[in-house]
């Protein structure tokens, strides 16, 4: 690449990704928030509902009401660093166009959502849930967890890049993100209900259609407004 | 024809009084807020007037 | 040279008499005129108010994206006090449908609040949503960055309210006799001419508060302006912080 041309959108967010993955491996932060999240989040569950085994719909919801909340704690992070230590500046001087930075910090949350709800799922398994899921039902949860994180991740930039600005950072990053992320979360119960029911199941394609639908939208979406959020 | 209500009047009106209710509470903000630039629209007349009297005085003992 | 034609305010007069004259005779329709149901009675008469409320509400919220939209397009402040307008009182109409959807749902099904009924959980989710655009107005100080976050967010919200109407339809068992289709489509003729005169009564209602609103908002920016450079500038105290947008008086 030549000083004369700015980067490509690509590369400049490959080079923000790289920073970000390089930044958790040298002091892996967040990560290992969530995953801690999640297991105490687990035991909680054991205790406040008084069972050893869950199944179904409840074991539907305990684990996407963790996967979520966990979520929120790495929405939260996502640009903290770069604005207390002036990275966002940095990002803006450089002559990189701005949807890099959407690109690059949706892939970092996505990353991380994809590590933790892989942990989180298989602790899960080995802690609360009472059936064993079979292989193909592995795959149909593995795939859930891929389509609804990448809903998070998109949805959770959106969101960290709002509320980085204003003064209750942590309050807007909950109270935004949880009502937007009610349709993805829907979809993904309803989905799981089966793939963690005792008698076993297979997945529901609408609910698939609705997951695929939520993330295209809001990342078009993500896409499209991005560039107001980091305007100056 | 009190005597010939139809059941459930009471979930009607109750409905009915809620939209009433909101409005209401619309209409006390909105007093409120007029009384306040009453208020304020008076007190700029009174130091506009102040201002115009003792320009005024200040032409007169020119003079 | 100040304008002195009434910038927010025009037609208010017209709106707020035809709101009057609609929504009397609305409400006359729907008692005197409209039939009582078979199924439901009497109570089935709430649908002439919560109905209406609601499809103003969402109304409101898809027209405070728009704005939304053509202030980030064009920068200018009116389109944002437009947004804001349109989401606050739709917010307000939204306590109102969500208050009178309980009220039928605890006259038609004998409960406050049914699970079961996708636009009543809808509305809920939405009303959630909706809720944190004042606090985040709020907790943005510059005004201009307060406009341009708070219409990003009316954008996302206005698109969200659809798609989160189709989650919830699908998640529900979409098992409830409803007689009557939200839409008013399968309505009796009789029936159908309360629904609409109090559809325009309640959309009548709501473009009158909304100009009442903006034409307050403005009158009392003017009186501060008046204010400043009657007594000066330094007298004054910095204006403080809100979550509504700050007008620019010419």
């Amino acid at each position: 690449m030549s000083a004369a041309h700015p980067p490509s959108t690509l590369s400049a967010a490959r080079a923000v990704l790289y920073k970000e993955l390089t930044l958790e491996r040298r002091a892996p932060q967040t990560l290992t928030a969530m995953a801690l999240f999640c297991a105490s989040a687990f035991v909680i569950f054991h205790f406040a509902l008084g069972r050893n085994e869950i199944e179904g719909a409840i074991a539907s919801g305990v684990l996407w009401v963790t996967l979520t909340l966990a979520a929120l704690l790495g929405i939260g992070r996502s640009f903290v660093a770069d604005r207390e230590e002036g990275g966002l500046d940095g990002f803006l001087l450089a002559p990189a166009p701005r949807s890099a930075l959407l690109i690059a910090k949706a892939m970092t949350l996505f990353i991380f959502l994809l590590i933790v709800g892989l942990l989180a799922s298989m602790l899960f398994a080995v802690l609360l849930l009472g059936p064993t899921p079979t292989v193909s039902q592995w795959g149909s949860l593995a795939l859930l967890i891929v389509l609804a994180d990448l809903g998070i991740a998109l949805v959770g930039t959106l969101i960290a890049g709002i509320a980085i600005q204003t003064r209750a950072r942590d309050l807007i990053t909950s109270i935004l993100a949880l009502p937007l992320l009610i349709p993805l979360l829907i979809a993904v119960t309803k989905a799981s209900e089966p793939l963690l029911s005792a008698g076993g199941g297979t997945l529901v394609g609408r609910w698939l259609a609705l997951l695929g639908l939520y993330d295209l939208i809001f990342g078009l979406l993500a896409y499209a407004l991005f560039d107001y959020l980091v305007e100056d | 024809m009190s005597n010939t209500l139809p059941p459930n009047t009471g979930y009607v009106a109750a409905a009915y009084l809620v939209f009433l209710f909101i409005l209401l509470i619309y209409i006390v903000i909105m007093a409120i807020r007029a009384a306040r630039v009453e208020r304020e629209l008076a007190e700029l007349l009174v130091q506009s007037q102040q201002r115009t009297a003792s320009k005024a005085d200040g032409e007169a003992s020119s003079q | 040279m100040p304008t002195t034609k009434s910038l927010y305010g025009r037609r208010l007069t017209g709106y707020a008499i035809a709101t009057g004259i609609v929504l009397t005779a609305a409400l006359a329709l729907a008692f005197f005129y409209a039939p009582i149901e078979a199924d439901q009675g009497f109570s089935q008469k709430i649908f002439y108010i919560h109905v209406p409320l609601a499809i103003v509400t969402l109304g409101g919220f898809v027209f405070g994206g728009i704005f939304g939209i053509q202030y980030l397009r064009s920068g200018d402040t009116r389109h944002d006090l437009r947004s804001y307008t349109a989401i606050h009182q739709g917010l307000i109409f939204c306590i109102g449908a969500l208050i009178t959807g309980s009220i039928w749902a605890k006259a038609a099904w004998g409960q406050w609040w049914v699970w079961d009924e996708p636009t009543l959980v809808s509305f809920l989710i939405v009303f959630l949503l909706y809720c944190t655009y004042q606090p985040l107005r709020f907790s943005i100080e510059d005004p201009e960055r307060q406009a341009r976050y708070a219409a990003v967010f009316a954008v996302v919200a206005g698109v969200f309210v659809p798609v989160n109407f189709i989650a919830v339809r699908l998640a529900s068992p979409l098992i409830h006799p409803r007689v009557l289709g939200s839409s008013g489509g399968s309505l009796p003729n009789d029936m159908r001419l309360a629904f609409y005169s109090a559809l325009l009564g309640i959309t009548l209602l709501f473009i009158t508060i909304c100009k009442y609103e903006m034409a307050s908002k403005h009158s009392r920016a003017q009186l501060a302006a008046l204010r400043r450079s009657l007594i000066g500038e330094h007298d004054e105290p910095a204006p403080a912080r809100s979550a509504a947008p700050r007008i620019a008086v010419k």
